[in-house]
């Protein structure tokens, strides 16, 4: 897929090929990516989502897909990270 | 591979007016993905909505559009539908905007069996105007007009949509995102009238008068009290005490009312 184009401001961690995109304008803080997410990427820093060890993340888009704001996007490498 | 929403979002309107936490988005996101999956073309669906939280949802999507009054959603939609029996309608609907002020014009569309798929998206109250309680909301449950617990027993939509006649009846929830998402796929795809009972939580008006906890706990409350209607039919009745069915529990073909109605206008018209 070809990559987007943003307009707004995005928070982009990356580990190899793996991509996580966080858009803070449109979070609100509510912490559903950061409780559901079984291996703890995610943390909250400033009342909104930040990818903390992007390196864990086994891709299994639970937080990307139950974002109810479209605040976030998981960019898969297909390699799966370590699960805790 | 990520799925890119912003194809079906109209430019500058997010983020949505919707509270923190609030499922409602979830379910917005497995509609736009169901539309993507069936390949629906963005000028040949509507998407018709009334009154309430989950009627602000036609406002962000890039289809055509309508935002009515409240519970006539499905009294636009089969104009609409009528009109032009091309169209792939789909109306949007909270509970109480479906079941309460809507209620007549959902029982008789369901008994109509006209092709437009719905969508109620089941929260348990009316969230916009500040928590009163609404045909679905549990018995003894708080709302703030009934601040001594639910004297009423809830709607089941299920039920109710086969009782009134629909052709296709299924339910999931915001934690069950993806089979929702298969489940208004194949709604859309169906010929005739569909009920998808999309279950929601609100945990600004009825999590939090109700203790039920924020708003992953509320979503993970689904995980643990929803039993698939296959599965159920294995299981002893003490182990489904409480368990929420979800699943398609009707599907079946029958007469559709655009074409019922196009042959009587053949028949009538050969005439003269």
């Amino acid at each position: 897929m070809a990559e987007k184009v943003r307009q707004e401001e995005t928070e982009v961690a990356q580990y190899e090929e793996r991509k996580i995109v966080i858009l803070p304008r449109h979070c609100k803080g509510c912490e559903i990516c950061v409780l559901l997410c079984p291996a703890s990427v995610l943390e909250m820093k400033d009342f909104k989502a930040h990818v903390a060890r992007i390196e864990d993340c086994t891709e299994c888009m639970l937080c990307e897909i139950r974002c109810p704001d479209f605040a976030i996007e998981v960019y898969q490498s297909g390699k799966k990270g370590k699960a805790k | 591979m990520t799925f890119n929403y912003d194809e079906y979002i109209r430019p500058g309107k997010l983020p949505h007016i919707w509270c923190p936490g609030c499922a409602h988005g979830i379910v917005m996101k497995s509609i736009i993905r169901a539309i993507d999956r069936v390949g629906l073309e963005k000028d040949k669906t509507v998407i018709v909505s009334g009154i309430g939280c989950a009627s602000r949802m036609p406002g962000y999507v890039d289809f055509n559009t309508l935002h009515t009054t409240h519970g006539r959603s499905l009294a636009f939609a089969t104009g609409v539908k009528m009109a032009d029996p091309e169209l792939n309608v789909i109306a949007v609907a909270g509970d109480g905007d479906a079941l309460a002020i809507g209620g007549n014009h959902f029982i008789h569309t369901c008994r109509r069996n006209i092709d437009i798929t719905m969508i109620v998206f089941n929260n348990n109250i009316y969230g916009m105007t500040g928590g009163q309680f609404s045909p679905t909301t549990p018995h003894g449950r708080l709302a703030s007009t009934t601040p001594y617990g639910n004297p009423d027993y809830a709607f089941d939509v299920v039920e109710l949509s086969i009782g009134a006649g629909a052709s296709y009846v299924s339910r999931s929830t915001a934690y069950h995102a993806i089979p929702l998402e298969r489940q208004i796929a194949d709604g859309i795809a169906h010929k005739g009238f569909s009920v998808i009972d999309a279950l929601c939580t609100c945990p600004t008006t009825y999590g939090r008068r109700n203790k039920l906890g924020n708003a992953t706990e509320m979503l993970m409350w689904f995980k643990d009290n929803t039993v698939g209607v296959k599965a159920a039919e294995k299981m002893p009745p003490e182990k489904l005490e409480g368990k929420i069915l979800t699943g398609v529990f009707k599907k079946e073909e029958k007469p559709e009312y655009c074409d019922e109605y196009a042959k009587i206008i053949e028949r009538v018209s050969a005439k003269g």
